[in-house]
């Protein structure tokens, strides 16, 4: 009865979303030099220099208010985002003691409030994270910060002078700076001056691009152009950014047809037409992320313990299908990586939809039309990049259902999802699931290890399958050691070649990133990566 | 009459603690705490543990419900675990926005509802009451967010003369921009109370011209107007309890309405609150909402008696 109701008001939201995005009003005008912007997200993101709100949260109040020591090339649309320096000007991993980082701050960086950048707020800001005894030790940010791992040792970070730090890791790191994407940098006077994190939230003072104002809880923020900005190349060609917490995808879609935002993130799949043929720009770009099925290997009973059960089910994916279901907002998804990357290397299987291949592959495992094979999915009804979790998952029930897989579904909230998903596979939370459709980040190489390491299984790190190859982990450890990028993705490919073959998960699509945007909005580059530069956008 | 009103005082108090506790203990039949949602394994358990303590997360229920209520009684609403800032102040806002569009939706509603449930009453039968009868059944059982998408689709994108989404600037609407920006969610909200009510009010009016009072009072040579008043004074009562029941409805804010409308109201506060597991919040919201709702309904029970003598026996 449940499926039916959300079945109803389903359709009933794409409905209106055709006819939204069919009416063919003109765009109205813009207000001159203020971008708005329509975020996903439930509320407006923590301004504290950790933003809450997953991912979208940095993309819109981390990179633009605030900077790390390490940043994202994100100029370009055409190959995978990298990272530049940041912060710091360089960096380099001690050759003795692989262990230990050098990084060499810039020079003359001044906070919004006009203090400068050095070696000590660099502490200060670790200590922030770090160190609980610190009177700026912030829980939630901490809990936010070291949430993702940093492989920051206890006490391993020390000021050598005033334009220098060293930074030591748990275990030699080969892409530690890439984990330092995420950690910004605030103001110690300013903390200082509004004596607690919720005062600071209200005036928060960082290096970035923008500076924050007139921050409103679940409604907005403004961004302001911060004309001192320290890379000359970047500072905002528009004067403000408005930031609007947008959670339904509908309502997204009418402000931005009724000319009150320029610019919103994931419409409606079944709008874009519409919105194309009326003028409006719709950027759909490649980037590192996987809708996937994390399948449960550590339940007794499940049947995707066995490889074969595993491969026949990234047989039985109609992905074409399911992109097209999706207004071609999204890409198939053979593996982690896309195959056009270097890192994809060379897996023995090329999953196509192939129906009579995953029976074999089922019958090899001793299931076939007597017996079935039986699992249960849970699945969310909305949730961060969880794209449209239940049209989606009813699509691939019906595709499995001719090559023997007999599939039913555990439906919860997003919150009781992420709850399961941090707790062990075979716990209570995970309500007797063979699988989670929970979309997960592939921002980066760290993230391979976070999610696929042995050594991570749930409740200790987020490998919630349990899925678990010596193998993969001798390369992984080798991979962490190497001395030069190139050693370091050589060993990354044989990982990735075992990770589609072995298949721990159910590969579906990568999400193409959707926005849509009014044709005044000039300079925007959607870059490969979950983050954007606002700063290249201008309006007329 | 005071004693009328102590004594309705005196129930509101256990209603109150029960539906606090009811609150609380449902929340804590959902899977997983704030902490568990908030902080990813990776985050070191001292982190967590420390998170855990300073919201009392790690305490038995019964002492977390004791150590709220003490708080709650000092006017202190307590921290949100999300957002680390003060409950109060994003509660307070959160209702005033609520009170904007349910005030006006409830008077909308009852004046149309009286309206029609009289007009239709009085020429029962007719078209007109068939009419206006329709009209109220459509009002209950459109879901009004799927109205309320609608209306944005027609005023706001097609037409492009209202906005479809959001509160405008702040502070007390008296500009143009943030009357315009009240428009659609408050006759989207009004749809049910003017259902409700003109149905209600329909069914009363019609019991009453039934009543042999009335047939005295024509006979006694009353004009026309004079025994109207007669009618609506009876039929005030039941009407003005169920308006009651509506504003507190609407006070809880409608959370389909507030999401379609991108409303920052109780209702999208409730919302984000029930799926963060932000306690805080949500136990605040729920009270602070209960009293409301028992208080609207104290001033009605006390109109009531005021206007029908009998209620106070």
């Amino acid at each position: 009865m449940a499926n039916r109701h959300w079945m109803g008001r389903c359709i009933v939201g794409l409905a209106i979303a055709t006819w939204l995005g069919l009416t063919t009003a003109p765009p109205p005008v813009m207000a001159q030099g203020t971008l708005r912007i329509a975020m996903t997200a439930t509320d407006v993101p923590t301004t504290t220099g950790v933003p809450n709100n997953g991912f979208e949260g940095v993309r819109f109040m981390g990179f633009t208010a605030f900077d790390s020591l390490v940043l994202w090339d994100l100029s370009k649309a055409d190959k995978a985002a990298d990272i530049v320096p940041g912060l710091a000007e360089s960096w380099q991993q001690d050759t003795t003691d692989r262990k230990k980082w050098v990084f060499k701050l810039r020079q003359g960086v001044k906070f919004h409030d006009g203090t400068p950048f050095n070696a000590d707020a660099v502490v200060w800001n670790l200590d922030r994270t770090f160190k609980q005894d610190a009177k700026q030790f912030d829980a939630q940010g901490s809990a936010i910060n070291r949430g993702r791992p940093t492989y920051i040792a206890d006490n391993g970070y020390r000021k050598i002078d005033d334009s220098t730090v060293e930074l030591t890791t748990t275990r030699p790191i080969s892409y530690f700076p890439y984990v330092l994407t995420t950690i910004f940098f605030v103001s110690p006077a300013a903390f200082e001056k509004a004596g607690n994190w919720a005062e600071f939230a209200k005036a928060p003072s960082g290096t970035g691009p923008f500076k924050v104002a007139n921050f409103k809880p679940r409604i907005s923020v403004d961004l302001l152009k911060n004309a001192d900005y320290w890379d000359k190349n970047r500072i905002p060609k528009v004067d403000k950014v408005v930031l609007f917490a947008m959670p339904e995808a509908n309502t997204r879609l009418a402000a931005l047809r009724s000319g009150q935002v320029d610019w919103i993130e994931v419409p409606p799949p079944d709008a874009i037409d519409g919105l194309k043929k009326a003028d409006y720009a719709i950027s759909i770009n490649s980037y590192p992320h996987v809708w996937p099925w994390v399948l449960n290997q550590a339940k007794a009973d499940s049947p995707f313990r066995d490889v074969k059960v595993r491969q026949a089910l990234n047989y039985c994916v109609d992905r074409a299908g399911l992109v097209t279901l999706l207004s071609g907002t999204a890409e198939p998804s053979v593996g982690f990586f896309k195959k056009d990357d270097p890192r994809f290397g060379k897996p023995a299987n090329a999953y196509t939809f192939d129906p009579a291949k995953a029976k074999a592959l089922l019958a090899e495992a001793g299931y076939g039309p007597a017996k079935p094979a039986k699992a249960k999915i849970m699945i969310s009804t909305s949730g961060s990049g969880q794209m449209l979790p239940l049209p989606m998952n009813e699509f691939l029930q019906q595709s499995m259902k001719q090559c023997g897989f007999d599939i039913a579904f555990e439906v919860v909230e997003w919150g009781t999802m992420l709850v399961a998903f941090r707790a062990e596979p075979t716990a209570p939370q995970a309500a007797t699931s063979d699988a989670m459709n929970i979309s997960l980040v592939s921002s980066d190489v760290s993230m391979v290890v976070r999610w696929f390491f042995g050594e991570n299984s749930t409740p200790k790190g987020s490998n919630w399958g349990h899925w678990k190859n010596p193998k993969f982990d001798e390369l992984l450890l080798k991979m962490e050691t190497a001395t030069s990028p190139a050693e370091s993705s050589q060993h990354l490919a044989k990982m990735h070649e075992m990770l589609v073959d072995e298949a721990p998960w159910l590969w579906i699509v990568h999400d193409g990133n959707p926005r849509a945007m009014t044709k005044k909005v000039q300079g925007f580059v959607s870059a490969q990566s979950w983050f954007v530069d606002l700063t290249r956008v201008s309006l007329p | 009459m005071w004693f009328f009103l102590a004594r309705r005082v005196l129930y509101a108090i256990p209603i109150l603690l029960g539906v606090s506790l009811v609150v609380f203990l449902l929340m804590k039949m959902v899977p997983g705490d704030a902490a568990d949602i908030m902080i990813p394994p990776e985050a070191p358990k001292e982190v967590a543990e420390m998170i855990r303590a300073r919201f009392g997360l790690d305490q038995p229920v019964h002492i977390q419900y004791v150590r709220w209520l003490q708080s709650m009684a000092t006017g202190n609403f307590g921290t949100s675990i999300f957002t680390n800032q003060p409950v109060g102040s994003e509660l307070f806002s959160a209702l005033s926005n609520t009170f904007l569009i349910a005030i006006p939706a409830v008077f909308v509603g009852f004046t149309c509802g009286v309206l029609l449930g009289t007009l239709a009453a009085f020429n029962s039968g007719t078209w007109l009451d068939k009419l206006f009868s329709s009209m109220a059944i459509a009002g209950v059982s459109l879901p009004h967010y799927w109205v309320g998408m609608v209306l944005v689709a027609i005023f706001a994108v097609a037409f492009n003369v209202l906005p479809g989404q959001g509160m405008g600037p702040e502070g007390f609407p008296g500009s143009w921009d943030q009357i315009k920006h009240l428009v659609l969610p408050v006759v989207t909200l009004s749809l049910i109370p003017m259902g409700v009510i003109s149905r209600l009010v329909r069914a009363n009016v019609l019991e009453i011209l039934s009543m042999e009072f009335v047939t005295a009072l024509a006979a006694k040579g009353l004009r026309r107007r004079d025994v109207l008043l007669h009618i609506m004074k009876n039929a005030a009562p039941s009407a003005l309890a169920l308006m009651g029941l509506q504003f507190g409805y609407l006070l809880g804010g409608s959370i389909l309405v507030e999401t379609v409308f991108n409303w920052p109201g109780s209702g999208s506060l409730l919302n984000l609150a029930i799926f963060r597991r932000d306690i805080p919040v949500l136990s605040a919201t729920i009270l602070v909402l209960a009293t409301i709702f028992v208080a609207i309904n104290i001033l009605v029970d006390v109109l009531q008696a005021l206007i029908d003598p009998r209620i106070r026996r």
